[in-house]
């Protein structure tokens, strides 16, 4: 399972207290990450990726094992220790403003 | 007996303050949906237990929530958590917070640029929902208006929506240009004795109506005069803050304008101003008494570059003649170092007898006066800055 840990807000809208598990058949990878992710809670469409271009929301942050992801291509493999879900994807709202 | 529901959008979260109908003690719950921005919320008509609300964010965008328990509890609209989000088909089952402008070749328009804020032109970009206004005569009807302006309609319950993309391919589009808050459609009112009659207004573009249930639209704005923009008497461009009606007397609008009160009796097809004694008429909010269709109020801001009430006096002005005579309303209200605003959709009205008038601050406090204006109290004090302000009078 991959374990991915939702910035508060988002744990708010998707009734979660912690951090969630979701699986993933094939290549982990953020777009196959969220995807599941999305399909677990469907709340969340639209919240972290654009409805309809699908990119990630400006004030949003893609960590997986003390690295930024969030310019990677969609569809680069994430580390092993998060496909194996030894380390959680983080998901991380810009500090910024109120 | 007889209660009143105000439902109070705020810049971290919802709250609703319930009573009976004396109006004198309060209950108030929430946050609910702490620490997202509640654009608006508003409850139907035909049941009053069901609530729309727009939450938004923005780090993470648009969501639309609905209770049918009066906001006890809430969800989006089909997506309940642990379900696929796609049928058999393959199609997504719901996408309530999906609002794409139609470009489609059936029914949209193609995606023109409106006036950015230097007179170039700019994409339009979906933003937020400013107003939800459920409709008249269905629960599962509503409407959204949204920043960059445009008209949305939900058929199920919240569950998809689409624009009526009329009304941002009316032509004029490349002369709507935003306000300082956004270029946001922000008033929709419906008129029961005419279903396929819609008004809207956008700041800052004017307002507009439609009388073939949205598909073709008009701008109606004659009268208006703004000298702040190129042409004063432009066709479209002027800064309308929000439009009022009377549901007895739906031929009747008063608007406050960014500066100027003004009023039309043909339906929008002309205005004239009314501002008469006020002593400045820059404001946000204008609403109309439930039983008296020439009683209306407004709220006094000092100017454009200073948004909030003339000398710290916090006042609601009141005419009982439609305009043009305005008495100043004061009693309970801060008359002294008050410098707060009153955001255009921070008022509403109930439907008791006496009238109840509801208007919420920036400072985070909601007034009540459970006599039509003649005294006024404080039903919440502290709360985040109030974007919105609705009540529901219940049976």
């Amino acid at each position: 399972m991959i374990r991915v840990v939702l910035p508060g807000h988002l744990r708010t809208l998707a009734h979660v207290s912690a951090e969630v598990q979701v699986h993933v058949d094939g290549p982990v990878t953020q777009r196959s990450v969220l995807d599941a992710l999305e399909a677990q809670y469907p709340m969340l469409r639209g919240t972290i990726r654009d409805h309809v271009t699908q990119e990630r929301r400006p004030f949003l942050r893609f960590f997986a094992c003390e690295e930024d992801y969030s310019l990677q291509p969609p569809d680069t493999l994430l580390p092993e220790a998060i496909a194996s879900g030894s380390e959680p994807l983080l998901i991380i709202g810009a500090i910024a403003g109120g | 007996m007889s209660g009143v529901r105000v439902l109070v959008g705020t810049h971290k979260g919802a709250f609703i303050l319930t009573s009976d109908g004396k109006r004198q003690k309060w209950d108030i719950s929430g946050p609910h949906f702490s620490g997202w921005e509640i654009y608006h919320l508003k409850g139907s008509p035909v049941d009053p237990n069901r609530l729309f609300a727009s939450q938004c964010s923005g780090w993470f965008g648009q969501i639309i929530q609905r209770s049918d328990d009066g906001g006890k509890t809430w969800t989006q609209p089909g997506t309940p958590p642990g379900e696929s989000t796609t049928g058999p088909g393959g199609m997504p089952k719901a996408e309530s917070n999906k609002f794409v402008y139609d470009v489609s070749a059936e029914s949209g328009k193609p995606l023109t640029t409106h006036m950015w804020y230097d007179g170039t032109q700019h994409p339009w970009e979906f933003k937020r929902v400013w107003h939800i206004e459920p409709s008249l005569t269905d629960p599962d009807t509503v409407y959204a208006g949204v920043e960059d302006a445009a008209l949305f309609r939900s058929t199920d319950g919240g569950k998809n929506w689409h624009e009526l993309s009329g009304l941002r391919g009316h032509g004029t589009g490349p002369k709507w240009q935003p306000g300082a808050g956004g270029m946001c459609l922000h008033t929709v009112i419906l008129d029961k004795s005419d279903p396929n009659r819609i008004y809207i207004a956008i700041s800052a573009a004017g307002a507009f109506r439609t009388d073939d249930g949205g598909k073709t639209w008009r701008p109606i704005n004659k009268g208006l005069v703004s000298p702040y923009i190129p042409e004063p008497r432009a066709e479209v461009g002027h800064c309308v803050h929000h439009v009022a009606m009377n549901p007895s007397r739906p031929g009747v609008l008063f608007m406050q304008k960014h500066w100027d009160v003004m009023r039309s009796d043909n339906s929008g097809d002309s205005w004239t101003e009314v501002s008469g004694n006020l002593p400045t008429d820059f404001g946000f909010v204008i609403d109309v008494h439930a039983h008296e269709p020439e009683t209306i109020y407004v709220v006094p801001i000092k100017s454009d570059g200073e948004h909030f009430p003339l000398d710290g006096k916090l006042r609601v002005y009141r005419s009982r003649t439609g305009g043009n005579e305005w008495e100043e309303l004061s009693k309970g209200l801060p008359q002294r170092d008050s410098y707060v605003n009153v955001l255009r959709d921070a008022m509403a009205i109930d439907t008791l007898d006496k009238c109840g008038v509801y208007f919420g601050t920036t400072g985070g406090q909601v007034y009540a006066s459970a006599d039509a204006g003649d005294n006024w109290a404080p039903i919440a004090e502290h709360l985040p800055a109030v974007l919105s302000v609705e009540v529901q009078t219940l049976p």
